[in-house]
């Protein structure tokens, strides 16, 4: 049997673990049960860390540090749910819902939304910062989907998607800041774009109600996210 | 200038309102209205949403008739995908609906105005509302409390929630009815008629004890406006056709068609309240005064369609020559169609094809515009869309129910406040009786204040002496 790699110990909130050196705190947590909230994460695709909601904080480290991007060390004491990280994933999911449009009540994502289920899950029960709810028109010139960029969290899952899995590069992202959005081809309708196969997988990606199916009714949209993790096995195994 | 009285809130209504009484310098009535001073904007922020949509946001307008307005905007919806429901689905909308109106009639009638019938007009303010009733009339209060919530389970059960279901999408309904279902509602169904006829039954004897207040309440000439069934020209809450009738009970208009809503009704705009004032063009403003709501729809029709309800309508077309104008029949009204909504219900659940398991019709956006009505608890409710060529909405408006009754309404307060306030001895009880006549219409008015271009304003500046100092009027 080969040697994958060194075996590492450390702590995780106190409890000893033992992890492979190239696993990331991320994975060593949920193996352990170890709850660690992500959102652009998504299994089977690359890892971008630009959420920062899995940031954990190290014993001895003065930043915090992503979850998805920080690798096993030999007696590391890493601490996954402190005050301090709960106030920022909060805050973090705050200033995501004072800057869209995510009124839960009549999206269509309802009950099926991650940042929804982040929200609940990390006890947000206001927003302490104003609305800023910027105009953004609804891209509907697609036969079958729809592209909402009042709801879109700027995850990247459905550019990841989309140039890893289905090969086609049709999304990418445009602009800084506040006025940063996903677009297609080289920011033309959805309709019109040339590269698009319509596969769909950014749909079943896209973890809020920015990226739908054309015609659902509130709460109506479920996503299926387990075909990602079936299509990369397939695919390692071809190779 | 003489005093003014203020009733601030209204009591006992959906919704915020005042009245405000104008009195002369011998303290009797001069003036009154009733101003709606909430606001709303619906109608301008959905634009820009998918069309598709919009059952699900305008159901939000009001936690009451969430199923009414839902109805409406997937009509409208329907006609902008220009789709064809399925049969099974228009049924089980048909049942959806009835089942919305019985729970807001018994709302109506036994948790917040027969405090006033049962405890008296003048009784101790403490104790007039649902709990005094239930100390002093336990067994009226819970058969209201049964009655609501047969309505309220019946939406449960079938669209999946009491509180904004989602269920009533564009070109039909979310899911089919089960037979489980179908038996659990039917089952029943023998004792919500008993539970009718023994209110209806002291409600008739006690209206004999309000002769006076029929005189009064709301009791004037105005037109009626509402929905019948195109082919029998009977009691219709869905679909059907709209129908007006006059004052001496004539029908001038037979029958129009819902889309062509604007031909006929006009809106006008008043500084002092956020609710628009529809009035019948053919009238023009004020004069196109009408009413809508259970009063009318029991004018204007031919026929219930339903035994049990046709049997109490035939006693009710007996109260007055031609038609039926006292505001304060709204409540006999509304029992009656309770036991219409009822029999409906029941015959629906009967028809072989209930079960049906197609019950959506899935399309693009095909037509620019829809426009969708049905009578909601209070009143015929129409829902206006217009879409850009994606399916995006462009425009709304909603003319809601009890906007059709503003103009009745603020006639109504005039004459009781007339005829009950003295404004040298004024008791709670006078007050009472103003506010009662607004409860006859069950306005409302969170689902009645929409959006116009501009929002009609009138800001009066008064010094503590009374003395208007300065005023700014937008309109």
């Amino acid at each position: 049997m080969a040697v994958r790699s060194r075996i590492k110990t450390l702590k995780i909130d106190g409890r000893d673990v033992s992890a492979h050196e190239d696993e990331t705190i991320l994975q060593i947590a949920e193996e352990n049960g170890i709850f660690i909230p992500t959102l652009c994460r998504i299994e089977g695709l690359s890892l971008i860390g630009a959420c920062r909601l899995c940031l954990i904080e190290v014993k001895g480290w003065n930043r915090l540090v992503p979850a998805c991007h920080t690798h096993a060390e030999e007696g590391m004491e890493v601490f996954t749910d402190t005050e301090r990280l709960r106030n920022y994933r909060r805050m973090i999911i705050e200033l995501l819902f004072s800057e869209g449009n995510h009124v839960c009540a009549v999206c269509v994502s309802n009950g099926n939304c991650e940042l929804q289920y982040l929200a609940q899950r990390l006890g947000m029960d206001h927003v302490r910062f104003p609305n800023m709810q910027p105009v953004r028109k609804v891209d509907m010139t697609h036969e079958r989907f729809v592209l909402d960029r009042n709801r879109c969290v700027l995850c990247a899952r459905c550019i990841r998607v989309c140039d890893e899995i289905e090969g086609a590069h049709t999304w990418d992202m445009r602009g800084r800041g506040i006025d940063a959005r996903v677009i297609t081809d080289l920011d033309i309708p959805w309709g019109d774009s040339e590269t698009c196969t319509s596969c769909g997988k950014c749909v079943n990606v896209c973890p809020v109600g920015a990226i739908v199916e054309k015609g659902r009714a509130v709460g109506e949209m479920t996503k299926r996210k387990d075909f990602l993790v079936y299509l990369s096995k397939m695919r390692e195994a071809k190779k | 200038m003489g005093k003014q009285i203020v009733i601030d809130p209204v009591t006992r209504i959906e919704g915020h309102s005042k009245i405000t009484i104008q009195l002369d310098e011998n303290g009797s009535v001069a003036d009154a209205q009733f101003h709606v001073t909430q606001y709303r904007g619906f109608e301008k922020f959905i634009e820009g949403r998918p069309f598709y949509e919009m059952p699900g946001i305008m159901g939000r307008i009001c936690g009451i008739c969430t199923i009414s307005h839902s109805m409406a905007s997937a009509k409208a919806c329907d006609q902008i995908m220009a789709v064809s429901v399925p049969y099974t689905a228009r049924k089980l909308r048909r049942i959806v609906n009835l089942a919305s109106i019985l729970q807001s009639h018994a709302l109506s009638f036994f948790y917040l105005t027969s405090p006033d019938f049962l405890l008296g007009m003048e009784s101790n303010v403490r104790k007039r509302s649902i709990f005094g009733l239930v100390e002093s009339h336990p067994e009226i209060a819970r058969d209201g409390v049964r009655l609501r919530r047969f309505g309220q389970q019946m939406i449960e059960w079938i669209a999946g929630k009491r509180l904004h279901p989602t269920w009533i999408v564009p070109g039909g309904v979310g899911a089919p009815l089960t037979d489980e279902i179908r038996q659990r509602i039917l089952a029943e169904i023998p004792g919500i008629y008993q539970l009718l006829r023994r209110n209806i039954d002291w409600f008739k004897r006690a209206m004999e004890d309000y002769q006076q207040e029929i005189r009064t309440f709301g009791n004037f000439p105005s037109m009626f406006m509402g929905l019948v069934d195109n082919r029998t020209g009977g009691l219709e809450m869905y679909s059907g056709i709209l129908r007006i009738m006059d004052e001496r009970g004539n029908i001038i208009e037979p029958g129009f068609k819902p889309k062509e809503y604007a031909s006929y009704i006009g809106e006008a705009v008043e500084p002092w309240s956020f609710m628009k004032f529809p009035y019948f063009k053919g009238r023009g403003y004020p004069e196109g005064i009408y009413r809508v709501g259970p009063l009318a729809r029991l004018n204007i029709v031919d026929t219930c369609g339903t035994p049990r309800a046709n049997q109490e309508w035939a006693e009710f077309r007996q109260l007055d020559r031609r038609v039926v104008l006292s505001s304060f029949y709204f409540h006999y009204a509304r029992l009656i169609e309770c036991v219409y909504a009822v029999e409906r219900i029941e015959q629906l659940l009967e028809e072989p094809d209930i079960l049906n398991k197609k019950v959506r019709a899935i399309a693009e956006p095909n037509r620019s515009e829809g426009v969708g009505v049905t009578e909601a608890p209070r009143g015929t409710l129409i829902h206006h869309y217009k879409v850009d060529d994606q399916g995006r909405i462009t425009w709304a408006n909603l003319i809601v129910s009890t906007n059709h009754n503003n103009l009745a309404m603020n006639r109504s307060v005039q004459q009781v406040a007339h005829r009950y306030v003295d404004g040298a001895n004024l008791t709670e009880g006078m007050l009472n009786r103003v506010e009662a006549v607004i409860r006859a219409y069950d306005p409302c008015l969170s689902c009645s204040t929409h959006a116009q271009n501009q929002v009609a304003m009138h800001v009066q500046l008064i010094g503590p002496d009374g003395t208007l100092l300065d005023e700014a009027v937008r309109e």
